[in-house]
């Protein structure tokens, strides 16, 4: 059963084609890996998801219902949760309060109810607050609970990330190379998160990554592009043994 | 005959707004950081052109007045950088807005103690001095404010095409820490490009004052630099006299032919139109942040 | 040094953060409620003056320092409301039904102006709305009809059911209706930094990209914030109608707004104290500088009120970018943890400069 459906998909850039005609299904419950060389398009497939792009041509699914125009904003609605490779946090506020943002679309008060603080904001932000604290004690944040983002080291930043994504309770999450620049022990620990993320929570994943170790490790099923092509798909190591896949690596490090 | 008359006192006005814009330009291109000081820096450089020039004051020849001015002013830019905008070095570009609005407040009171705030008047050699070419009244100081600007212009031209510290300056404003690794002193660059802006504003300064009289209060001008500025994209030198040229032309025609109150709001009218039609000025250099 | 404990999720969502903070507050009002008994009416008409501008400051503050749209042309704003006020006051409608109409045009005008904004940001934007306050300048002398042009306008007393309040016949009342306009904006303020609307506020200042990856409409929230800073800003301008008594365009300057954006740095970005700092540095200072300088010479200099609040800016921002408030804030930290604290805590981060030419 497909969570979700790429068809088809392009997007060019003036000329250029970032991502050229790839089709893809991500199954329920599922980790989906996207990796390539620089350049390949993975992360152009995530904007186009994320709706930060306009698709040129082709379509998205999500559960058989067509996301393909929805506005930015709506995404998350839809279940989809994303984090972002370059951490995009809230730099000025502390752990906490970034994840509750990630509440936001379940918000229930308008700012009038807001601003006079009823009790029913009292109880919602209390429910929030109840959700957040799990995704706390699930990635082992209580120690950054009050913290600012800005003064916090590179490793934590980036699973608050995936804490901000998962407070929001996706049904699908992207995460955007979620160990680059990680420890060999920081990477480890998300290869554990994510088996949790998938068995205990239900979650599908589906992820762009470099480190084929980590890959290897969680991933289902991989899928290589090239130059915004699809070049091969099946478990990682298929993928990792296919020619053409090897041939695209070489090639790439050939031209540098 | 009027409308040649009109046109040729907003290219003279003009051309004091294109050269504040480019005094603008110039330092946002290369440091990314917004002058709003910018008219206050031309309103002191008139006023020490005038310290120097006036026979009430010093009693220097004009031009040799006018060149230590823009010295005087160069350093003055030069220090301003060195000792008060570098501290911010890093610090979002709100903070530096913020930092030069507030040393604009302090540039306005000092002038108004040191020269007080009655309307005072530059004594130049064309004051006053009129000709007539082809029926059309031509003051000197509108021809004096013309060619300054053109030898101004050709000169900039030829400093950031032909020079290495030209090209330094642009390589900098591309990108400061490449820069920095090609072995561009950021820094120093930085406080050059103060230093050249303050000479720029003070002979606008002067432009201006051969026109009439200033006071503390004129660096408010540098908000329709501003307008000439955006209406010129922000980012580019050819753009900003261009965009000065635009609203000093617009502003007598409004004021003729719509009505007299609406000469004021034209400029930013304009350029309101063109921050809502192009809300990154007319050539962006604003891009969606890559995610 | 108070330890305070945790024990439910309610101890983060209270106002205060314990029965400590609270009394305090609560001291801090009722002093503030006594005060007309304490000092004499001239020094009463200064302190409403900087309860004024703090209305003005948080209305400031909430698209400045929490949505991180700043705009330099909130002067325009002010000029709504107290127009707005002086119109329905003249016409006799009383002030329970004009005083929120007043706040509310001034916040659609906001909100209508807050739809070309969306598309700008950053420098773009404040050089915008610094066109819009010039603009609104000509448009105040343009509107004869309902501004008075030039000359300006009249506010008469303030028309409450079984009560009127003029500033001069009575200090007291008005003082205590610009106080109690005061609490209820700060508490309104405080409660939606709180909630989701604030924390959404505060995502889009910091990063519009997650913001909008988390649901946020980037539009709609900041159509928002435009709308309530201007509608409290509006509010801040009916109150100070009726402070004036009499005022044309010239209470509506570009100056005001660029001061009004200077007080809340002053005070500090980012949080409703700053606001009150901000007001209380613009209310006080000249009349401490005229305290001074009476003890020094007797010539007036002019422009020296301004001179000295900017210089005061410049060391401020070099200094202390978080502004009063974050002086305050370190100096009690300072305290708490003596004789524990270190030279180095507060120490900021030197970096390179991250180009804001992308949004």
């Amino acid at each position: 059963m497909s969570l979700f459906v790429a068809e088809n998909l392009s997007k060019s850039f003036g000329g250029v084609h970032a991502v050229d005609g790839v089709s893809f299904e991500v199954h329920k419950g599922e980790v989906f890996t996207i990796v390539g060389p620089n350049g390949a398009g993975k992360s152009t497939i995530f904007n186009l998801i994320s709706r930060f792009y306009d698709v040129s041509t082709g379509r998205m699914l999500l559960d058989g219902e067509d996301i393909t125009h929805i506005r930015p904003d709506e995404v998350i609605g839809h279940g989809i949760a994303r984090t972002f490779q370059n951490i995009e946090l809230f730099e000025h506020s502390t752990v906490l309060a970034n994840l509750l943002v990630g509440r936001h679309s379940r918000r229930s008060a308008n700012f009038l109810k807001n601003l006079f603080f009823l009790p029913s904001v009292r109880a919602e932000e209390r429910a929030h607050r109840h959700a957040v604290e799990e995704v706390i004690d699930f990635l082992d944040l209580q120690a950054y609970r009050d913290k600012m983002i800005a003064g916090l080291p590179y490793g934590v930043r980036k699973v608050v990330e995936i804490g901000r994504a998962l407070a929001c309770g996706p049904q699908l999450l992207l995460l955007d190379e979620p160990a680059s620049g990680l420890s060999v022990e920081e990477t480890q620990d998300v290869a554990y998160w994510i088996e949790d993320m998938q068995k205990d929570m239900g979650l599908t994943i589906l992820m762009v990554e470099h480190d084929m170790s980590l890959v290897a490790q969680v991933s289902n099923r991989v899928l290589a592009l090239a130059d915004g092509k699809p070049i091969a798909i099946g478990t990682p190591a298929e993928v990792q043994s296919d020619p053409r896949v090897i041939e695209a690596y070489l090639g790439m490090e050939d031209a540098a | 005959m009027e409308i040649a008359q009109l046109l040729l006192g907003g290219i003279s006005v003009g051309c004091v707004y294109g050269l504040v814009a480019l005094g603008f330009v110039l330092i946002y291109k290369a440091t990314e950081s917004v002058n709003f000081a910018q008219g206050d820096l031309m309103m002191l450089g008139a006023f020490v052109t005038l310290q120097f020039a006036n026979t009430a004051y010093w009693g220097m020849p004009f031009w040799l007045g006018m060149l230590m001015a823009v010295i005087v002013m160069a350093v003055i830019g030069y220090l301003m950088e060195a000792l008060v905008i570098r501290r911010l070095f890093g610090q979002p570009q709100f903070a530096v807005v913020i930092l030069t609005i507030a040393i604009g407040f302090v540039l306005r009171f000092i002038a108004g103690f040191i020269w007080g705030h009655e309307p005072l008047t530059l004594e130049t050699p064309f004051t006053g001095k009129n000709m007539t070419i082809g029926g059309l009244a031509v003051s000197l100081d509108e021809i004096f404010i013309i060619a300054t600007t053109i030898v101004l212009t050709l000169v900039l031209y030829l400093f950031f095409a032909r020079t290495k510290l030209g090209v330094a300056m642009q390589a900098s404003s591309q990108n400061q820490l490449a820069a920095y690794y090609m072995g561009v002193p950021v820094k120093r660059i930085h406080g050059l490009v103060w230093a050249l802006s303050g000479g720029i504003s003070t002979i606008a300064g002067v432009l201006f004052a051969a026109r009439g009289s200033i006071d503390p209060n004129l660096g408010l001008l540098g908000i329709k630099a501003f307008a000439a500025a955006v209406i010129g994209g922000f980012g580019s030198l050819p753009g900003a006299l261009a965009g000065g040229l635009i609203v000093g032309i617009v502003e007598p025609f409004a004021g003729r032919y719509i009505a007299a109150g609406y000469s004021q709001i034209m400029p930013y009218a304009i350029m309101l139109l063109v921050l809502v039609l192009r809300p990154n000025g007319l050539f962006a250099q604003v891009q969606s942040k890559k995610v | 040094m108070r330890i305070h404990q945790k024990t439910s999720y309610d101890d983060d969502l209270n106002l205060f953060k314990d029965r400590y903070q609270a009394f305090w507050y609560l001291a801090l009002i009722v002093g503030a409620v006594l005060l007309p008994f304490v000092i004499d009416s001239y020094y009463i008409g200064e302190v409403v003056l900087v309860l004024i501008w703090a209305i003005a400051g948080m209305g400031l503050m909430i698209l400045a320092g929490h949505t991180g749209q700043a705009s330099l042309g909130h002067a325009a704003f002010l000029a709504c409301g107290a127009y707005m006020e002086a119109w329905l006051n003249n016409k006799g409608v009383s002030f329970l039904i004009s005083f929120p109409l007043a706040g509310l045009f001034a916040g659609v005008v906001g909100a209508v102006i807050a739809i070309p904004a969306l598309r700008m940001s950053g420098i773009y934007l404040a050089i915008a709305t610094l066109a819009m306050g010039i603009v609104a300048e000509d448009v105040i002398v343009l509107a004869e009809p309902f501004t008075g042009g030039v000359s300006g306008t009249f506010v008469g007393a303030i028309n409450l059911p079984g009560l009127e309040i003029d500033r001069y016949a009575n200090p007291s009342a008005f003082y205590w209706l610009c106080l109690f306009v005061t609490i209820l904006v700060a508490f309104a303020y405080a409660n939606l930094l709180r909630s989701s609307t604030g924390r959404a506020f505060v995502a889009i200042r910091d990063s519009e990209v997650s913001a909008k990856a988390m649901g946020i409409s980037i539009a709609r929230f900041k159509t928002l914030a435009f709308f309530l800073s201007c509608f409290v800003t509006g509010l801040a301008g009916a109150l100070m109608g009726h402070f004036l008594g009499a005022f044309n365009y010239e209470a509506f300057l570009i100056t005001v707004s660029i001061q009004m954006l200077l007080m809340i740095v002053v005070g500090g970005m980012g949080s409703i104290h700053g606001a009150f700092f901000g007001a209380m540095v613009v209310g006080f200072l000249p009349q401490i500088i005229t305290l001074i300088r009476q003890q020094v010479s007797t010539n007036a200099v002019a422009g020296l009120d301004t001179g000295i609040f900017a210089a005061i800016l410049v060391a401020i921002i070099i200094l202390e970018p978080r502004g009063l408030y974050g002086q305050w804030m370190k100096t009690r930290i300072w305290f708490e943890l003596f004789p524990l604290a270190r030279r180095d805590m507060f120490r900021r981060h030197k970096s390179y400069l991250k180009t804001e030419r992308l949004k």
